[in-house]
């Protein structure tokens, strides 16, 4: 019993990435129509980001939670502007391609640098140990990271359905001519709305920073188990992501319950069957709008 | 006379491909002809269907794990361990692509890659079979009559069943079958409502398609002596993606040339495999922003411009343009 609560804590704890990643996807596919294939390099950016922060300059992981993904952020508006960018009057395979191919230059150029093996990086001193959670007790560190995700998926589906602003970016993702014929200016949406995305990946980067080793590769896996997510959600669906983002980092970890191996296999199982008996995702609609 | 310059070509790709084992490693050609293979069958789709699969490096890998268990356990002549990798990656298409063909363009290509992401975890689990992460090796390679000791001797005997595959592919898509996919890929609500079930069709494609780069993974794993899980990662099926697009989409032999290119690249890089990852990145990022025809239709321009009328005349059929068969 507490080897199960133990477990649905940390399949929360990976959904938060999930959702983290999803969301983010979800985000710039909806205003850009591209799959961003390099986000889980860029969510590896992120936990460099912290980790250089630290040891050049210093800097602890508070700063760094706000600084890095500001930084990535930014970076990811410079991938935009020069190159994504271009390829937007194409099919949207391209830029999925193109992405890919930065996915590669990132990972191993980061790899070139900083060796293979992963660099720790130490929990803020304020978290560290661990708390009664229930049945167990859990580290601190890691009920802050699923505190913490909820929060900035609910501001983010706030920010989205409830205010002015989300309310162009949802018309620009809906009827893009019919916007611009309003006389809202789209395109000036398009490049922060990237960088959003990409920032929201590399926040997830310095969350995971203190768990897991920082690595090159500590993105290489996630993104493949974020498509499933986001397949699963319904692409384009802001709370089909984080909801699924969710929902697979808990079945897989109580599967892992009955036997570890089934850990991995559990998101791409779940992807089988909702393409099964529905094939547009759990809160997507069927290719309507691409 | 028109009809023997129409053989040359042909005459000339088996000349090249018998010499090839003498301008390079024999272990270099026999991977070049098969990556083109590989590509070749991810073509097949994204080409012919317009259906781009990153989850190819399934299919490769799992012929490549199929041909190695049967040749290692039971001592069947190559041919035959590579055909049972071929039949074992078209089976496992076949519910692959029933789910994969639900969905179309970009979540086809994302869901292809999840189940190959798939296939990857449960070879790395499933360590009494597949030998888990160090893979299996010393698969020896066997036929009778014949020593296949050194690599040359096998790409001479490989050399047969691999332009088998390349005749499949070629006839799958100069076929009436092969015109109705490209008729789905043009504009699917058409040739539905001519009355093709296009699911057959795109599904039927995926299995061939599998099936093909079961064949050229089960060669592979022959040839080399090994089949591990790297065969399986999606980075594998990244790379036979670029060889395709590199070559030219929609043009078969074109991946030929991509593989030689991106293999050759690769060669001169081994000693820092880093490097080869940023180096085939930034190949990539070029191709797909300034070099999308690829090499296949840039050069056939140019040798068009060139020698005009004779060569124009026959490139147009070996393109496999758009051209509606009968059935």
């Amino acid at each position: 019993m507490e080897y199960i609560a133990l477990q649905l804590f940390n399949g929360l704890v990976n959904g938060s990435f999930y959702a983290l990643l999803s969301l983010g996807l979800a985000v710039i596919f909806g205003v850009l129509r591209v799959v961003n294939f390099a986000h889980g390099a860029l969510y590896m950016l992120g936990a460099f980001a912290a980790y250089l922060l630290l040891q050049d300059f210093g800097v602890g992981f508070w700063v760094a939670l706000v600084l890095a993904p500001i930084a990535i952020g930014i970076a990811g508006m410079v991938l935009e502007r020069l190159l994504i960018r271009r390829l937007y009057g194409l099919d949207p395979l391209y830029n999925f391609l193109l992405t890919f191919g930065l996915t590669l230059m990132i990972q191993d150029g980061v790899r070139l640098r900083y060796g293979l093996q992963g660099q720790p990086y130490p929990a803020p001193a304020e978290l560290a140990g661990s708390v009664s959670a229930g049945l167990v007790a859990y580290p601190t560190y890691r009920l802050f990271v699923i505190a913490f995700s909820i929060v900035v998926c609910i501001v983010v589906w706030y920010v989205i359905e409830r205010t002015r602003l989300g309310m162009i970016v949802r018309a620009a993702t809906e009827r893009p001519e019919l916007t611009r014929a309003l006389g809202i200016n789209v395109d000036r949406w398009v490049t922060p709305v990237f960088g959003f995305g990409v920032a929201l990946a590399a926040l997830g980067g310095v969350l995971a920073a203190p768990m897991r080793n920082v690595s090159p590769l500590m993105g290489s896996e996630l993104i493949i188990f974020a498509f499933a997510v986001v397949v699963i959600g319904g692409m384009g669906s802001i709370a089909g992501a984080v909801i699924a983002g969710f929902l697979v980092g808990v079945l897989a970890s109580l599967a892992a319950v009955f036997d570890p191996a089934l850990e991995n296999v559990v998101a791409f199982a779940l992807m089988a069957v909702v393409l099964l008996v529905r094939p547009a995702g759990l809160f997507g609609s069927l290719e309507a709008r691409s | 006379m028109t009809r023997l310059l129409r053989l040359l070509p042909y005459a000339v790709a088996i000349a090249v491909a018998l010499a090839l084992p003498r301008a390079m490693y024999p272990v270099l050609a026999l991977d070049i002809l098969l990556w083109g293979l590989f590509a070749m069958s991810v073509d097949l789709l994204l080409g012919y269907v317009g259906l781009l699969s990153f989850g190819h490096a399934a299919f490769w890998g799992l012929g490549a794990y199929a041909a190695a268990i049967a040749a290692k356990s039971t001592g069947v002549p190559f041919a035959i361990a590579a055909l049972v990798g071929a039949a074992a990656s078209a089976l496992l298409a076949v519910p692959f692509g029933y789910l994969a063909i639900r969905r179309r363009g970009i979540y086809f290509a994302m869901v292809t890659l999840a189940f190959a992401q798939l296939v990857f975890y449960v070879a790395n689990e499933w360590r009494d079979v597949t030998g888990g992460e160090n893979g299996l090796h010393g698969v020896p390679r066997t036929f009778p009559g014949l020593a296949l000791g050194r690599s040359a001797d096998f790409y001479y005997a490989a050399l047969p069943l691999i332009l088998l595959g390349y005749v499949l592919a070629y006839r799958i898509v100069h076929s009436p079958f092969g015109h109705v996919l490209v008729a789905i890929r043009d504009n699917e609500p058409r040739a539905q409502a001519l009355g093709y079930a296009t699911w057959r069709y795109k599904l039927l494609a995926f299995v061939l398609s599998g099936g093909l780069a079961g064949l050229a993974g089960g060669l592979f794993a022959l040839g080399n002596g090994f089949a591990s899980l790297d065969l399986l990662h999606w980075t594998t099926s990244g790379q036979a993606v670029l060889i395709t697009i590199l070559g030219g989409i929609g043009t078969l032999w074109g991946s030929l040339l991509g593989a030689v290119i991106v293999l050759e690249l690769r060669d001169a890089l081994t000693s820092a495999p880093e490097a080869s990852g940023v180096v085939t990145g930034a190949v990539f990022v070029v191709i797909v922003l300034a070099f999308r025809r690829g090499l296949w239709a840039t050069g056939r321009d140019a040798l068009r411009r060139f020698a005009a009328p004779v060569v124009s005349a026959r490139i147009d059929i070996s393109e496999g343009e758009v051209r509606h068969g009968r059935s």
